[in-house]
This record gives C-alpha cells, structure tokens and sequence, in this order.
C-alpha cells in the first residue's frame, strides 16, 4: 500500500500518492491547466520543464511550472476553470 | 510603378512615419509610404508604448502635451488590438530631495492645465502595493496612457491606404534631389521626401545628428493585478540625461494581460544583442523599487534602438541641405508619444497652415545640426 498525501485542487481534497508531480495530480482529476490569453484551455505536453503549459498557482505563488514540483502533504493548487 | 511621381514620400513605416502618412492622406495629398519592414515592425515594436507628457525642457512638454490630446481624441477609434488604457503614470520619488523634484512637476504641470496629484506614501503603497515601502511618495499624472504601438502604427498604415496611400515595400538605399531609390533599382519620385526613417535616418540624410541610443526591455509571464499604472523612478531623469555613460532606470508598465513590461536601459552600443550584464543591473533596479517581481518569471528579453539627438529634441522640419528633404525624426525615447504631433506639424508645414504649437524648436536648423555627443 503507497504512501498517500492529500492536496486540494481548486478548493477539493484529493488524495494521491506521495512522490508523484503536482501535474500528475492534476492530470487525475481534470486535463485543463491554464487558459490561454485567446481563453484556450491549456494542458501538459513534455512533462519535464519546457512547454510551460502545466503552470498553476500553487499555495499561492502564480505560474509556477507543476511538473517540477512533487506533492507535499496540503499543497493549495488553482487551476483555470 | 517605377518613376511614378507623389505629392510625398515618406521613408519608414513606423508610428511616425506610419502617423505622416495617415495625416498627409487625408490632408488630399497623394501619398508613398516606403520600408523594408511591415507597419511598426522596428523601434515601434521593440518599445514601451507609453504616452507621457515630459517637462525635461518646455518644448518638450509642448510637443508631448500637444500630441497626448490627439491620442486621447484617437483613442476611440483605436481597435482592440492596440490595448489602449489611461492607467496614468506614477512619477515616485526615491528620497526627499526627489519629493521636491514631484512639487516641482505638479507645479509646472497645472501651470499648463496637466492635472497631476502628488501622493503621500500611504497613498502610494494603497495604488501599488507591490512597491517598496521607504519611497518618499510620488506624482500621479492621470491623463498618461500606454498601448500597444505595433498594432497602432498598423492601424495607421490602414488609414492611410484607405486614403489613396500607396503602401510599397522595399529597401531604400538613398533619398534626395526629389527621388527616393531602392536596392534593386526602382526609383519613385517627390518634391517632399519625409525622413521618418528613425534610428536609421542618419544613414539616408548623412550629416544628420541622429545617434542610435540601445535599450533592453523584459516581460514577464502573467500576474493579473501586480501592478496598475505605469511606474517610474524620478531618477530616470537623471538615467535619460546621462549621455556619456551606460545607464538603467526602473520603469514598468501594466499589460491588458497581466504581465508586466520591465524596463530601461540606455547605451550607445551599435550591436543588437541582449547585453546580460546591463539586463542584470536593470532587473536588479526593478526588484529594488518592486521587490515582488524577484518571483516572477521573466518570459522573453530584447533590445531596440532609440533614435537619439543630442538636445533630447526630434527634428521636425524641412532638410537645410537639399529642398526635396525633411525630416520626421531623432524622437529618441518619445516617438510614440510624439508622433501624432509630429504629423500635424509637418501637415501644417506643407499647407501652409499656423501650427497648433511653434515649430521653431524642432526644425533641422543652426546650432541643433552641430553634433556635440
């Protein structure tokens, strides 16, 4: 049985496995990431710190790149809707 | 096409020569626009697009007052596109001896009926929070204004082909004696050449004390609501005036999209290449003033050239050497600003209408010609 975390991802818990990216969290509850200055709906492509579109608030600092960041126990991510 | 023959001729599509061509269009002249690049593409896109009013001598406040009255009646007709927005610009004052600097403005401005506030620091920290807190206070000049130049000069080119302009592209290799000639040997021809040619009119009007003055400029990614109006250091004067030295100053401005537009720099260096040890000092000069933006990240850097004289004056006016020649150019740091006014300038010029303001100041003329840098 893995370890488990719980973050809230737009104001709902969710509870995932420790170790993984916040992008990864993310990805399991919702594909959209960020909107697009035209209103596009955004989501990952390379997973490694280059494409930029995994960028989310994350407690609280704006645009920050969730693919290189791992879940830590309570992380606050906001998503566009 | 070739040896066809207008009313004028105007060399450089950016917002200035982009402005000329609109105004003289519609004035009924029949006219050429000429460059090597679309409308906008040079030291129009690489800029601020900030519409200031600057009192660093009265003709200039003249000609920046004058010609930031036309874009407040230009403004509703701007497409959405040119991100038009009266945010004002907040004038903040580092130390005392700046906070005298901001009377002095606010002063001078009502003087001249440039309503302006001056604002203690308790004020100041309320309009932008992200401001340091030791600032001594600042002047807020509500009627300052801020665009997106690229898609203004294109609007512009529009206007003036919807006028009968003829728009033609191409790289022009020299103008005078009433033709202007291209690189693969056309030749079109006027008795009035416009030089609107910017940080390259020196190469096309040679004796011409226009010097290429480089600039960097950062934005960054999007921070909705960080910052509000456009922000300046009142030591920027002192940046601006310094011509012997490379200089940096804090300077940002407000996007429609939340990013933040973080300048200035100022260097007499001809390459075109981001300078990373002058990008440093600038940025290290903007987290100082706004110490939130050392978490922002920066998305693209660039560089561009101002069109510099040496009396921080453009030349506007008729070429003493040669009849068929006059100039629209050297508006250094201004050229968005001014180039409205710079259109209905030379249009009076040509019709022989009284200027709204005197031109005298910014005519190619006696000691203004004699390069002193």
């Amino acid at each position: 049985m893995p370890d488990l975390v719980t973050i809230a991802i737009n104001g709902a818990e969710v509870r995932v496995q420790s170790g993984i990216t916040v992008a990864s969290a993310v990805l399991t509850v919702r594909s959209g990431f960020r909107r697009s200055v035209a209103g596009e709906l955004r989501s990952p492509v390379c997973g490694m710190g280059v494409c930029f579109e995994c960028r989310a608030t994350v407690n609280g600092e704006p645009q920050q790149r969730t693919c290189q960041l791992i879940c830590e126990e309570g992380m606050v991510i906001e998503v566009d809707e | 096409m070739s040896g066809e023959s207008y009313d004028c001729i105007v060399v450089g599509s950016g917002i200035v020569g982009t402005a000329c061509a609109a105004k003289f269009a519609q004035d009924g002249m029949h006219v050429a626009i000429v460059d090597c690049l679309g409308a906008g593409l040079g030291a129009t896109a690489a800029g601020m697009g900030h519409i200031v009013v600057m009192d660093d001598s009265s003709a200039q406040f003249l000609l920046t007052k004058y010609s930031q009255d036309l874009w407040l009646d230009l403004a509703a007709r701007l497409p959405n596109s040119a991100e038009f927005q009266k945010c004002g610009t907040l004038w903040v004052a580092a130390d005392e001896e700046e906070m005298a600097e901001v009377e002095r403005k606010h002063s001078l401005y009502a003087n001249h009926q440039v309503p302006t506030t001056i604002l203690a620091i308790r004020e100041l920290a309320s309009l932008e929070p992200q401001l340091k807190s030791d600032l001594s206070g600042a002047l807020l000049v509500q009627s300052d204004a801020v665009m997106y130049a690229p898609a203004v000069a294109k609007t512009l080119m529009e206007d003036a082909v919807a006028n009968g302009a003829h728009w033609i592209e191409g790289e022009v290799t020299s103008i005078g004696h009433g033709s202007v000639d291209f690189r693969d040997g056309r030749s079109i021809k006027s008795q009035r050449i416009v030089n609107a040619a910017g940080e390259r009119s020196a190469e096309l009007t040679p004796g011409l004390p226009v010097r290429k003055r480089k600039g960097h400029l950062a934005i960054t990614d999007r921070y909705p609501n960080f910052l509000h109006h456009q922000v300046v250091e009142l030591g920027y004067l002192k940046s601006a005036h310094s011509v012997s030295s490379d200089s940096v100053a804090f300077n940002v401005q407000p996007r429609i999209t939340g990013q933040v537009l973080i300048g200035s720099s100022r260097q007499f260096d001809e390459s075109p290449e981001v300078d990373h040890a002058i990008l440093s000092r600038m940025l290290a000069r903007a987290v100082e003033y706004m110490p939130g933006l050392a978490s922002c990240s920066i998305i693209r850097s660039w560089t561009g050239y101002r069109a510099a004289t040496p009396d921080k004056l453009p030349f506007i006016g008729p070429w003493p050497e040669d009849d068929t020649i006059f100039l629209a150019t050297g508006h250094e740091g201004l050229g968005i600003t001014t180039s409205l006014a710079t259109a209905e300038l030379l249009s009076a010029f040509f019709s022989g209408r009284t200027p709204v303001i005197p031109m005298e100041p910014y005519l190619p003329a006696g000691t203004r010609l004699v390069s002193h840098a």
